[in-house]
């Protein structure tokens, strides 16, 4: 192994055995901040159609008393999911217009209900799935009176307002998990001045003496800042293990939880990716923040 | 090569160490620099070294006044003046010969280049054997020839020596004098200040002493025939 010069003794000073520690500390934090703001990006990104939007047509079923009609049972409930069909396929801008089988509707009460519920037993509304041209403006209002006329308590969902909510949420908690990472390199960054400046208290006389015999600010400072970087990624490389560690572990827990009730939450190769880069940044910020306190110091001096 | 004008030195807001000091030294001049302590020798040697800048008067330094030089200037003007500090200031965690190489690296030569030289320069004032000491297990002596090593390594023109005999006894002092001489007879200005009156007396090298702050250049009669 090659033998590293070092004209500052800097390892040997005592501010220096913690700096790692600090490093590992924000590095762990910022990135499970980041890890949170990159996987509810996901989230948002699966609930976004892109061009098209979805809504819901539910059509009750029939009301007791309409029972004593001729129009009963299963035949009654066709012939009004067929009416609100017949409409919404000639609305303009309707792309596509399906009803929900009844398997369909049971998979999505299933984590409420149970496998063993017997669908029949319920008075289970039917629902129809709609895909809008999401540049066709429609006037999802009067598209809802006309279901209801046409078919009785049939109701019209449009998702546009619990999507915006989600979206308004989502962006909100990225916003704070952004903030958790701008303080926690600002934290890192006063760390690493605090260290830096009682370095240069430290070593005063060398830096005199090298001044002396010419050295440049620049050569200085490279002493610092190699030893930041080192520092920097000794304990950002752990902390990020670390954080890495808890996301899996979170992930294990949130896998035996009913996958129903949790959106699927997960880190693409691309978040992975960010993740990996996190010790180099920190590294980066220590080493430019060593940098810039030395050369700001020396400045004063002549 | 060195040219003081009613330099005057004052630190912070505290008393003049420093009174109307003028003087010229010319290249190959050999100085000592005398004075009780608290005199200023160090403070003047300190202002030749670039160390500090003077309250008022005005310092010229191998031509250049000392007050018009850019910050960027410095280093490559520093490098043309060898300094042997009073306390040494030997780096503990390097060697011998790290520490005389140090001048050469920080001016970017290369290690290969640096060994060979340092290795010359420390048989030359005795310590030959010492390549791979720390200054932690040299004597007094053995430190003041490393840091006199470091202060010539770059074959300075300007030489500056802060009481380079404080720390030894009268035969080291002795030879310390003389080395000093032997570089003095190859070209480089040598400035050694020294509160040793009797150490100096032996030399016919001229004199500046300090007292009270204000200068008084004395040049030996030996000196003069």
């Amino acid at each position: 192994m090659i033998k590293r010069f070092q004209i500052l003794p800097l390892d040997a000073d005592e501010s220096s055995r913690f700096l790692p520690w600090t490093i590992a500390f924000m590095t762990y934090l910022a990135s499970l901040a980041l890890a949170g703001g990159l996987a509810l990006a996901a989230v948002t990104a699966r609930f976004d159609p892109g061009e098209t939007r979805n809504l819901t047509v539910e059509i009750p079923p029939p009301l007791a008393a309409d029972n004593s009609t001729a129009e009963q049972g299963p035949k009654a409930r066709q012939a009004r999911v067929a009416a609100a069909l017949d409409l919404l396929r000639n609305t303009p801008g309707i792309i596509a217009a399906e009803a929900m089988e009844r398997r369909e509707i049971a998979a999505l009460l299933e984590p409420w209900l149970g496998k063993t519920a017997s669908l029949e037993d319920l008075p289970l509304p039917d629902i129809i799935d709609i895909t809008v041209d999401r540049t066709a403006e429609i006037d999802t209002q009067g598209l809802g009176t006309r279901l209801g006329a046409a078919v009785p308590g049939a109701m019209l969902d449009d998702h546009g307002l619990w999507f915006a909510r989600i979206t308004s949420f989502v962006h909100s908690t990225q916003l704070v998990a952004a903030v958790i990472v701008l303080l926690t390199c600002a934290a890192a960054v006063f760390t690493v001045v605090f260290v830096t400046r009682s370095g240069l208290a430290v070593h005063r006389d060398i830096i005199e003496m090298l001044h002396v015999i010419g050295a440049e600010d620049g050569y200085i400072a490279r002493e610092f800042q190699n030893h930041a970087l080192r520092l920097g990624l000794s304990g950002a490389v752990p902390g990020l293990l670390a954080a890495v560690l808890t996301i899996e572990l979170l992930g294990l827990a949130a896998s035996r939880v009913d996958a129903a009730l949790l959106p699927d939450i997960h880190l693409s190769a691309k978040a992975w990716v960010v993740l990996a880069l996190v010790p180099v940044v920190a590294g980066l910020i220590a080493m430019m923040t060593a940098r810039a306190t030395v050369m700001r110091r020396l400045s004063r001096m002549i | 090569m060195v040219r003081f004008e009613n330099v005057g030195m004052r630190y912070g807001m505290g008393p003049e160490v420093l009174r109307d000091v003028s003087f010229t030294m010319e290249q190959g001049a050999f100085y000592f620099i005398t004075g009780a302590s608290g005199a200023g020798k160090s403070t003047l040697l300190r202002l030749m070294d670039l160390g500090c800048r003077p309250s008022r008067g005005l310092i010229t330094l191998f031509g250049r006044d000392v007050a018009t030089l850019k910050r960027s200037e410095l280093p490559g003007l520093r490098r043309r003046i060898g300094v042997v500090f009073q306390d040494f200031r030997l780096i503990n965690h390097l060697s011998a010969l790290d520490n005389v190489g140090l001048p050469l690296r920080v001016a970017g030569a290369k290690p290969g280049q640096i060994r060979d030289h340092v290795a010359e320069l420390l048989s030359w004032v005795g310590l030959a054997d010492q390549l791979d000491a720390k200054p932690a297990t040299l004597s007094g002596g053995q430190k003041q020839r490393v840091a006199i090593a470091r202060a010539v390594i770059s074959r300075p023109r300007l030489l500056l020596a802060d009481e380079p005999t404080g720390n030894v006894d009268d035969t080291i002092a002795m030879r310390l004098l003389y080395l000093f001489e032997e570089l003095n007879k190859i070209g480089t200005t040598v400035v050694i200040a020294t509160h040793n009156e009797q150490l100096v007396s032996r030399f016919t090298h001229p004199r500046i002493h300090l007292k009270d702050g204000e200068s008084m250049v004395h040049v030996p009669r030996a000196a003069r025939v």
